[in-house]
């Protein structure tokens, strides 16, 4: 059956059945690849996508569940006219990404952190990003956010 | 005991047999050479040396109006310099690191300078590694005698195309990368003074340019370029002194981050082909099992479904798409058989390993020096012992294995991420009785490795090779992450028992019998100064595959040695830092390391309540580390990491930044996995499953930074991707045991700091 929904502000319809993954509608039919598979159990966070606004791990919702609304994957994160979002431009000036392979998943958490709550604090980063990073990029991840949102950088440890 | 595993790999046109584990001296290096892995990729031997690799890889790499330098890079008539790098990227970011070794000598304007994959070739097979790892096998003595030539056939001739043993840097980036920059900035040089009419001592080199500052000339190096490569190449430039570096050592940003920030990297598993197909896979639960039958219906009846393929020990679901190819394995019921393996378990594995250490059996490997028995009955000394055991671990990696197959007028082309693009030809090939010039190996960027990526432990490649024959179509075979974990090749599941004697505060006598597959001797150095010491491997096989698993047997053995000297050191009622000092030698890179990290970390200054600090030294691929990290235990027994310090020699850090993100990465690697990770095996079956039982650690349980800070001594260049995990384990063990006053012996640490 015929699925619609659009996707980065763009009307797609999807030929698939109904108990389709949206991760699998994405990356199979659509090829948009930069939203990753990585458990297919909603653990680990690298399928991440919003879906109307709100972080949504894409591996465990069927495409039924998404017609008619809106969702935005790590390729539509980009301004119009290619400018990257605040967010992505951040995690390359803290030289985040290893890699790379969750990075696309973790970016999206942010973001939608940062619509919800504008400057988070590291109590807030703790409870939202937990997405998983093989390669243990996590403190440059929380320095990225903060850069993101005008706070200072997690003070180094020891001397100087 | 069970069958070695390895030979149960029986695809109809392989038999991979086991590299069985080596005695006395023989190295982990030689089990991967052994096994048809030693470097391959093509620089430094085979260019110099071999005409007829050296003309084919030019050719591979160059182009109209490009001009090929010994088989690493070329020149543009633009400028563009591009190096072609033998060593795949997994996250590592030895790419840029490469790029920089090698612009640095070649005085190459940065933003000029791209790099790529190396073609899959024989031509670029890399004897920079194969010199680089001699000395690790054939002791620094004997590697010193043998001509580069001869290197350079061995390297295409193993072949040897590895990125592993984190050896980017110390060995391609040291011997290549440099070596070729600076022959092909003297060449340029030559070919200016020749068309300027002037001596080559009155040129300099910047910028990509060559100036004549008398006369205010200049040419391009794209000008030059075609009249340099058809110059010989000294074998032997002149190198740059660590003055006279303007990339080497800074914190160049690394070239493939924006690529992995707005989803536009392609890794294996986003390769798609026109017409492609998708399958997935389920093998015999119990490692050594068999298929013995499968009822196809029930998945060709899933619509998208198109084709069910039976291999000796699984089953195969090609469908339309991942998702439908999903669903028809999941209506499948497959019976394998258990191989015999039955009777496998984690704890029968631990009382077979107790049982093989205390029979006072042969060990199959050992090393040390001084009389340790001796040491032990001697007079008024104190003898401490102590246990250890450690679980097989799973490699996680974020990408599953997923390779693209295609089988088109007699060659099969392959496309994804291995950690060695020759072997993975050779492997493909003998899978699906192939000549190896019929299989094309097109490499991609990876979603992690590990160390689960070397071709001859990857049954993937056995598997496409084998279904992509089958099929008119291209396909790509991924596996689930439960396939993943269930059918790792895991850190080996590993125990020792330690005993020492000690008088007068200090150790004079150290004993360590540990058992597992495969002997650590001669890969991971005792770094302290005891009279006798003696260390005694006793080898048992399970029915799993043990495979290199980040930094390799180091994990297991610097979470004994540095466990069991922290006991030491209670046992002599010393403070466990400065026990440490006592036992390293005055003036040792080791004691520099010590001493920076307690002083970083403010080693003996108070800490509040319930918190403990903790510290462990490893050396590993000739970088030592030494780490501090203060926890605390939470309200369910489990430990809470709070801050974490690494002070890293390395000798030269060629880019900080990345060798920072590498230290830091590795560090709560090991956190993560002495913490909660462990792979068990129940009737010879793994038990986990996915990420819901084989957990992760995630942000919130990560330090929230970590301070690396690096020591610039000069040394012989080591590698980082791997040695800072190694110390994470046991000063995390050692920090609850501060905290607490509890010693955890067995991983994962889990609740057991519970009260």
């Amino acid at each position: 059956m015929a699925i619609a929904f659009s996707v980065n502000g763009k009307p797609v319809s999807v030929e698939a059945d109904a108990d389709t993954p949206l991760l699998w509608a994405l990356r199979d039919d659509l090829g948009l690849t930069g939203t990753k598979f990585g458990c297919g159990i909603a653990a680990c966070g690298a399928c991440s996508v919003h879906v109307d606004g709100a972080v949504t791990r894409s591996c465990s919702v069927p495409i039924s569940d998404v017609a008619g609304k809106s969702v935005t994957t790590i390729e539509g994160l980009k301004a119009a006219d290619g400018t990257l979002h605040k967010v992505q431009q951040a995690w390359i000036e803290a030289q985040v990404p290893q890699c790379g392979y969750c990075q696309s998943g973790q970016i999206m958490a942010a973001v939608a952190l940062i619509e919800q709550v504008g400057s988070p604090s590291d109590a807030q980063i703790d409870d939202a990003m937990t997405n998983i990073c093989r390669c243990g990029t996590y403190p440059r991840i929380r320095t990225a956010i903060l850069a993101a949102t005008g706070q200072a950088a997690a003070a180094q440890q020891g001397e100087a | 005991m069970a069958d070695n595993p390895n030979s149960d790999l029986d695809y109809p046109e392989t038999s991979a047999p086991a590299a069985k584990p080596k005695r006395k001296g023989v190295k982990r290096r030689i089990f991967l050479a052994g096994s048809a892995l030693v470097v391959g990729g093509g620089i430094f031997g085979v260019w110099w040396t071999d005409s007829n690799a050296k003309g084919r890889a030019n050719t591979l790499i160059g182009g109209e109006g490009k001009h090929a330098f010994n088989s690493v890079m070329t020149i543009a008539e633009d400028d563009t310099v591009t190096l072609f790098s033998p060593h795949i990227d997994f996250g590592q970011g030895s790419h840029t690191a490469l790029g920089q070794m090698l612009a640095d000598e070649l005085d190459a304007a940065w933003e000029k300078v791209t790099i790529e994959q190396a073609p899959a070739d024989m031509a670029f097979a890399n004897a920079a590694l194969a010199k680089g790892f001699l000395p690790t096998m054939v002791g620094d003595t004997v590697a010193g005698l043998i001509p580069d030539a001869v290197i350079g056939l061995m390297a295409r001739s193993m072949p040897l195309m590895i990125t592993g043993g984190s050896s980017a840097i110390r060995f391609t980036g040291e011997v290549a990368m440099r070596r070729t920059g600076a022959a092909v900035r003297a060449a340029l040089v030559a070919e200016a003074a020749d068309r300027l009419g002037v001596p080559e001592s009155e040129l300099t080199t910047a910028d990509s340019k060559v100036t004549h500052a008398k006369s205010g000339r200049s040419l391009r190096y794209g000008e030059l370029a075609a009249g340099a490569a058809t110059r010989s190449l000294s074998s032997d430039p002149v190198l740059k002194t660590r003055d006279q570096w303007k990339l080497i050592g800074k914190p160049v940003p690394r070239r493939d981050i924006p690529s992995k920030v707005d989803g536009s990297a392609v890794y294996g598993i986003d390769f798609t082909l026109p017409d492609m197909r998708v399958a997935t896979i389920a093998a015999a639960p119990v490692r050594g099992g068999k298929l013995e039958s499968v009822d196809e219906a029930p998945a060709l009846a899933i619509s998208g479904v198109e084709k069910v393929v039976k291999l000796p020990d699984a089953v195969i679901v090609v469908a339309k798409g991942y998702w439908p190819a999903t669903k028809g394995l999941a209506a499948l019921s497959p019976k394998f058989t258990d191989g015999g393996h039955s009777a496998m378990s984690t704890p029968a594995i631990y009382a077979a390993q107790e049982k093989l250490r205390k029979a006072s059996g042969e060990p199959d490997n050992v090393g040390g020096e001084g009389d340790v028995d001796a040491a032990f009955a001697a007079a008024g000394v104190k003898l401490v012992e102590a246990e250890y055991r450690v679980p097989f671990l799973h490699h996680a990696m974020m990408e599953p294995f997923a390779l693209t197959g295609h089988f088109k007028d007699g060659t099969l082309h392959l496309w994804g991420g291995l950690q060695d693009p020759l072997s993975t030809r050779a492997k493909a090939a003998k899978a699906a009785g192939l000549e190896v010039d019929n299989v094309v190996f097109h490499p991609m960027i990876m979603g992690g490795g590990f160390g689960r990526r070397f071709p001859d432990l990857v049954e993937i490649i056995d598997q496409i090779a084998v279904l992509a024959k089958q099929v008119p179509y291209p396909v790509k075979l991924v596996w689930s992450r439960e396939e993943e974990v269930r059918h790792g090749t895991y850190r080996p599941q590993s125990s020792a028992g330690l005993k020492a004697s000690l008088k007068d505060g200090k150790i004079t006598g150290w004993r360590a019998d540990y058992v597992q597959s495969g002997s650590a001797e001669g890969e991971v150095p005792f770094i302290y100064a005891i009279p006798a010491t003696l260390r005694r491997h006793f080898a048992y096989q399970s029915n799993q595959i043990d495979g290199p698993w980040r930094s390799v047997n180091a994990t297991q053995m610097g979470f004994y040695t540095e466990s069991f000297m922290d006991e030491l050191a209670a046992a002599a009622g010393e403070d466990p830092y400065q026990f440490r000092r006592k036992h390293l030698a005055t003036g040792s890179r080791h004691l520099a390391a010590l001493d920076m990290v307690a002083k970083r970390s403010g080693w003996g200054t108070p800490l509040p309540k319930g918190v403990g600090r903790g510290i462990a030294i490893v050396e590993s691929f000739d970088t030592i580390v030494a780490e501090v990290v203060e926890a605390s235990v939470k309200e369910d027994g489990s430990p809470k990491v709070l801050k974490a310090w690494a002070v890293v020699d390395c000798g030269t850090t060629v880019n900080p930044l990345n060798a920072e993100a590498q230290i830091a990465g590795g560090l709560i690697m090991g956190l993560s996995s002495a913490i909660g990770e462990q792979v068990t095996l129940d009737k010879g079956a793994v038990v986990e499953s996915n990420f819901s039982d084989y957990p992760i650690l995630k942000l919130a349980d990560a330090p929230p930074a970590v301070d690396v800070h690096f020591i610039e001594s000069g040394a012989k260049t080591g590698g980082i991707g791997e040695p800072g995990l190694p110390p994470a384990s046991p000063a995390l063990a050692n920090a609850l045991s501060a905290a607490t006053g509890k010693r955890i012996r067995n991983l994962p640490l889990l609740t057991q700091a519970k009260a």
